[in-house]
C-alpha cells in the first residue's frame, strides 16, 4: 500500500459495494422476462456493469501497487485505443512507417514522460502538441505519397491527440502536488477516482435520463440517442454526486460541484465528438468494427475529452508551488 | 527431447507473439476447429498471412497444419529459414519454377501424408487491391487428388495494413481472421467453376 489512505480504500469500497448491488438486480433482470424491460438494455447494462467491474478493479490493484503500475496501466489502455481509432480510419500505404513511430516512440514515451512525474510537464504536456504533430506530415511527405495528404495526417494526429495525448492527462493527476492534499491523502489516488467515478456517472446518468425522459436530440445526424433532456439530468447527476464526495477531493464543496460540471460537460462532448468519427466511418461501436473485440474506444470517449481539461484546471488553480 | 521442447516453447511464443502484433480476432462461421485433415486455403495480403492464419489455430490443431509459403521470402536469412523450417514446419514453395511437369501440387500432398493439413494462398502472390484476386489451379488439383479433404475458406482482414508489402517493420492495428463452413469438389465441376466458387466462398466471409 504505498499510495492510497485509507478515506481512497473507502471510497473504492464504496464504489465496489454499489456496483455489487447494481450487478444483483442486472442479474435478477436477466433471470426474469416478465418485467417488460427491453432484454436489449438489460443485456447492454450488464455488458457496462462488466466494464466497470474492470476497470474499478484494475485502477484498485495498480493503486495498491505503485503509482507507476497505474501510469502503466493507462498506457496500455491508450495503446489498444490507439489501435482501434487507426484501424477505423483509412490510412495508405505510405503511412506505414510514420505509423510505427507513433505507436512505438510517441506513444510509450508520453507515458515515460507522465511517470517521471510532474518535473517532466514542460515536455509531455508539448510532446505530442508540438513535436509529434510535426513529425506527422513531415514523416507523410518523405513517405512521397500526397493523395488526400492533409485528411490522412490530420487522422493520425486526432489518433495520437485523443487516445495519448488526453487520456495519459488521467494519470498525470497522480503527480500533482496539492497543498492540505497529496500529504494527507498520501497521494493523489482519490482524486484520479473521483475523476473516473464522475466521468462514468455522468455517462450511465446521461443514458438512464435519455430512456426515461429523452425528447429533444442534439444532433440527429450524429446520434439518434444523445438529447438534450440526456444531457442535463446526466450532466447534473454527475454534478450532485461529485459535490456529495467533496472530502474525497482537494476541493471545497462548490469548487467540487464546478469541477463535476466542468467534467460531465466535458464527458458529453468526448461521447458526442466520438460518435460524429463513428459516424463518418459507418460503424456504430469501435468494438464492433473487428469482430470479438470488446471496444476500449467505446467506453472511454469521454473520459479522454475530460481527462486533460479537469488536469489542467486542478494544475492552474491547486498546484503548490 | 529438449530440442522438441525448445521448438514447442518457440511455437507457441511465436504464437502467442503473432497474435498480439497481429490484433487478430478469429471467427469460426459454419465450421469449428478440428484436427482433422483439411486444407485452409486463404486470400492473401501480406508476409505475415501464413503465420497469422497458422497461430489463429488452436495449439493441438497447429501442431498438425503447416502452411504453404514462398520460397524466395521465407528461405532468406537464418532467422527466417529456422522460422519457417523449425518453429511452423511450412512447405517451402519454388515460385519461379512453378511449370505443368513440375507441379508443387504432388509435392505438397506427398509431404502431408495421412495427417497433416494445409494453409494455401490460391491467389499465389500478394494482393495489393481490396477484391480478392483470382485463384490460380493449385487448389483445383488438390482438391480433385484428394477429394476427401474438407476444404476450408479463411478470409484474413486488414493483415496487409500491419505489414505491407515491401515492409519490415509491423503496426499493431487489428485484423479478422474468419473461418468458413468446409466444401468440396463436386462432381462434374469444372476447373473454372470450382475456382469461382472457392473464391467467392472466401469473399463472403468479409460481409459475415
Amino acid at each position: 500500500m504505498t499510495n492510497v489512505n485509507v478515506a481512497t480504500l473507502w471510497l473504492v469500497g464504496g464504489v465496489m459495494a454499489v456496483l455489487a448491488v447494481a450487478t444483483g438486480i442486472g442479474q435478477v433482470l436477466n433471470l426474469r422476462i416478465d418485467t417488460g424491460l427491453n432484454p436489449a438494455v438489460v443485456a447492454a447494462f450488464n455488458l457496462r456493469l462488466r466494464a466497470w467491474w474492470l476497470m474499478c478493479s484494475l485502477l484498485a490493484v495498480t493503486f495498491l501497487v505503485h503509482e507507476i503500475a497505474t501510469v502503466v496501466l493507462f498506457g496500455l489502455i491508450s495503446f489498444w485505443a490507439l489501435r482501434e481509432f487507426i484501424t477505423l480510419t483509412p490510412t495508405r500505404t505510405a503511412d506505414h512507417r510514420t505509423l510505427f513511430w507513433v505507436f512505438f516512440l510517441f506513444t510509450p514515451l508520453q507515458y515515460i514522460l507522465v511517470g517521471m512525474g510532474d518535473k517532466q510537464y514542460g515536455l509531455y504536456s508539448v510532446l505530442i502538441p508540438v513535436y509529434a504533430f510535426l513529425f506527422v506530415p513531415a514523416r507523410v511527405a518523405i513517405a512521397g505519397d500526397y493523395k488526400r495528404f492533409l485528411e490522412r495526417t490530420a487522422k493520425i494526429q486526432a489518433g495520437l491527440m485523443i487516445c495519448v495525448y488526453c487520456l495519459s492527462h488521467a494519470p498525470a493527476l497522480l503527480s500533482l502536488r496539492i497543498a492540505d492534499y497529496s500529504d494527507k491523502m498520501n497521494g493523489n489516488a482519490a482524486l484520479l477516482f473521483f475523476f473516473v467515478l464522475v466521468v462514468q456517472m455522468g455517462d450511465v446518468m446521461q443514458y438512464a435520463w435519455e430512456r426515461l425522459a429523452g425528447k429533444h436530440v442534439v444532433a440527429p445526424a450524429i446520434s439518434p440517442n444523445k438529447t438534450w433532456e440526456g444531457f442535463l439530468g446526466g450532466v447534473l447527476s454527475a454534478t450532485l454526486l461529485g459535490t456529495l464526495l467533496w472530502k474525497a477531493t482537494p476541493f471545497e464543496p462548490w469548487q467540487a460541484a464546478l469541477m463535476s460540471l466542468l467534467i460531465a460537460v466535458m464527458g458529453f462532448a468526448g461521447g458526442l465528438t466520438m460518435s460524429a468519427i463513428k459516424r463518418d466511418r459507418g460503424v456504430r461501436d469501435y468494438g464492433t468494427l473487428v469482430t470479438g473485440h470488446g471496444g476500449v474506444l467505446d467506453r472511454l470517449d469521454s473520459i479522454c475529452f475530460a481527462a486533460p481539461v479537469f488536469f489542467h484546471v486542478t494544475r492552474y488553480f491547486f498546484q503548490s508551488v | 527431447m529438449v530440442k522438441v521442447l525448445a521448438t514447442e516453447a518457440t511455437a507457441r511464443l511465436l504464437a502467442v507473439t503473432a497474435r498480439l502484433l497481429s490484433g487478430a480476432s478469429v471467427r469460426w462461421i459454419g465450421c469449428e476447429p478440428d484436427a482433422c485433415q483439411r486444407i485452409y486455403f486463404a486470400n492473401h495480403t501480406s508476409h505475415l498471412d501464413a503465420l497469422v492464419v497458422w497461430s489463429a489455430l488452436p495449439a493441438r490443431v497447429r501442431a498438425v497444419t503447416r502452411p504453404v509459403a514462398a520460397k524466395d521470402y521465407w528461405d532468406k536469412g537464418w532467422f527466417r529459414r529456422f522460422m519457417a523450417t523449425n518453429v511452423f514446419d511450412a512447405l517451402l514453395i519454388d515460385r519461379e519454377k512453378i511449370k505443368v511437369h513440375n507441379s508443387p501440387v504432388d509435392m505438397l500432398l506427398r509431404a502431408i501424408g495421412e495427417t497433416h493439413s494445409l494453409i494455401v494462398f490460391p491467389e499465389g502472390h500478394r494482393n495489393t487491391g481490396p477484391e480478392v484476386g483470382e485463384f490460380k489451379s493449385g487448389l483445383y488439383h488438390l482438391a480433385k487428388k484428394r477429394p476427401e479433404l474438407e476444404l476450408i475458406p479463411v478470409h484474413i482482414d486488414n493483415v496487409n495494413r500491419v505489414l505491407p508489402r515491401g515492409e519490415f517493420l509491423p503496426v499493431p492495428l487489428l485484423s479478422c481472421i474468419s473461418f468458413g463452413p468446409p466444401m468440396w469438389l463436386e462432381a462434374n465441376e469444372s476447373k473454372p467453376q470450382f475456382l469461382q466458387r472457392a473464391r467467392e466462398a472466401v469473399r463472403s466471409l468479409k460481409e459475415q
